[in-house]
């Protein structure tokens, strides 16, 4: 089967900053890759390159069957196909938890209301928030709000989900609410690409585990990877306690 | 009574029903001009945030009687012989647009960049992320600001009696002339001219009150 993502030598500069360098990896459907490494690593760049909101200098990026690296690719369809989380929810405050939700099925897809609404409280169910459907993002817990950012992306039925950081504003025990419902997923078969810093939860979750490290994929394997990391750095990384 | 008769209060309420109108048509042309600008201000490209912002310089640069003045004369050199509404209204209109263009920039550029790529990133079309995610929530930041703002129009429209407007300042400086009653004839038209600025003060901080609950 075709990957859904692919980098080969994708390269990335802000001004006279390089942060990606050459990165290669790919994701296959069904998969669950785990970006792990430093701060300003280059792991959240090479995240938002996959669905457009970086776009790359060098190298080619596939995601879905679209050149990425191509001028004429078409963004706004590609994003139907690719959800993205992000550390700081990003819930629209003016809207409550179902109109956040239905906002782009109704918009983008064209779907009717009353269909809408009722897609939006099935994903609510799959997160466990149905009954917060009508409360606004700033009478929820940080927790709440970050599954019902997931729950608005799966609203989209994404081929291809993204999460960036989506634990690291949120207390430990408001942690776990989230991960569960991203392991959740993975149960599900959904294709997901993480940033994380939680190397337990990347370490049962992912099928795929890439330490970033100066902008390339320095060391990347299965779960065992943190118990056996071949490299200097990585070893560093893992005991570092990160 | 007072020196002045029932006709020429009556008069004096005729140029007062006048600045509403002016004031009116400042803010609709204001507005509908100042939108766009705000946006272009605001996410537009390099050579459109040049522009725009040349535009706004040059109109915050210039008193509006002198604005006024280049409407009413600067159109009729170009061989278009225009009522005095119409040269104040499009005074008033490039006035406010440039005030409002950079108070709604202001709050465009208020609401977080990440809420631009949420709303991106869900595939909405960029005219669906203004519509849907960025504008109801900068109108929330801008509410206060351009009701405040509407007070200064109405006040700010009597300057059209530089180009023989006739409006509320016309009418009683008319009516001043006849009767040579100025502390009463022009206490009213400062009691008029509160009577249609209080309201939207009043009006400003309860829509700030009420906007700012959600």
């Amino acid at each position: 089967m075709d990957p859904i993502v692919q980098f080969k030598d994708v390269r990335k500069s802000y001004g006279d900053v390089q942060i990606l360098k050459g990165v290669n990896f790919s994701v296959a459907p069904g998969q669950v890759v785990a970006l792990i490494g430093r701060s300003g690593s280059g792991k959240t760049t090479a995240l938002r390159c996959i669905n457009g909101l970086e776009t790359i200098q060098g190298g080619e990026l596939t995601v879905c069957g679209r050149a990425m690296h191509s001028a004429r690719v078409d963004l706004l369809d590609l994003r139907q196909e690719v959800g993205i989380v992000f550390q700081s929810y990003n819930l629209f405050p003016h809207l409550t938890v179902l109109q956040n939700i239905t906002l782009a099925p109704r918009k983008v897809k064209g779907m009717p209301a009353r269909q809408a609404e009722a897609l939006g409280l099935q994903v609510l169910e799959k997160v466990g928030l149905q009954e917060r459907a009508h409360y606004y993002p700033e009478q929820l817990s940080g927790g709440q709000q970050q599954r019902a950012a997931i729950a608005r992306s799966l609203a989209m039925e994404p081929k291809l989900m993204l999460f960036d950081e989506v634990t690291s504003a949120l207390d430990p025990e408001l942690t776990g609410e989230v991960l569960r419902v991203i392991e959740g997923l993975a149960a599900d078969g959904m294709t997901m690409v993480l940033v994380t810093h939680e190397m337990a939860f990347a370490r049962s979750v992912a099928d795929q585990i890439l330490f970033m490290h100066q902008g390339v994929v320095w060391e990347s394997g299965d779960g065992s990877l943190l118990a056996q990391p071949k490299t200097p750095e990585l070893q560093q990384f893992v005991s570092s306690g990160l | 009574m007072l020196g002045i008769s029932i006709q020429q209060i009556g008069f004096i309420f005729q140029g007062a029903g006048w600045t509403l109108v002016l004031s009116l048509m400042g803010f609709v042309g204001g507005g509908l001009v100042g939108l766009p600008l705000a946006l272009a201000r605001a996410r537009g490209g390099r050579a459109l945030r040049l522009i725009t912002g040349a535009y706004v310089q040059l109109v915050q640069g210039v008193p509006l009687p002198v604005i006024m003045f280049l409407c009413y004369f600067g159109i009729s050199i170009a061989g278009y012989d225009l009522p005095s509404l119409v040269a104040a209204g499009l005074a008033m209109t490039a006035y406010a647009s440039a005030f409002l263009g950079e108070v709604w920039k202001g709050c465009i550029q208020a609401v977080p960049k990440t809420q631009w790529e949420a709303a991106e990133s869900l595939a909405l079309s960029p005219l669906q992320r203004v519509v849907h995610v960025i504008l109801p929530q900068a109108v929330r930041i801008a509410v206060a600001p351009t009701v405040g703002f509407l007070v200064q129009i109405v006040k700010n429209s009597s300057y059209a009696v530089v180009i023989g407007f006739f409006d509320l300042t016309y009418s009683a400086r008319v009516v001043n002339n006849s009767t040579f009653e100025p502390f009463v004839v022009f206490t009213l038209a400062a009691v008029l001219y509160f009577a249609m600025c209080y309201p939207l003060s009043v009006l400003s901080y309860r829509l700030e009150k009420r906007l700012s609950r959600r």
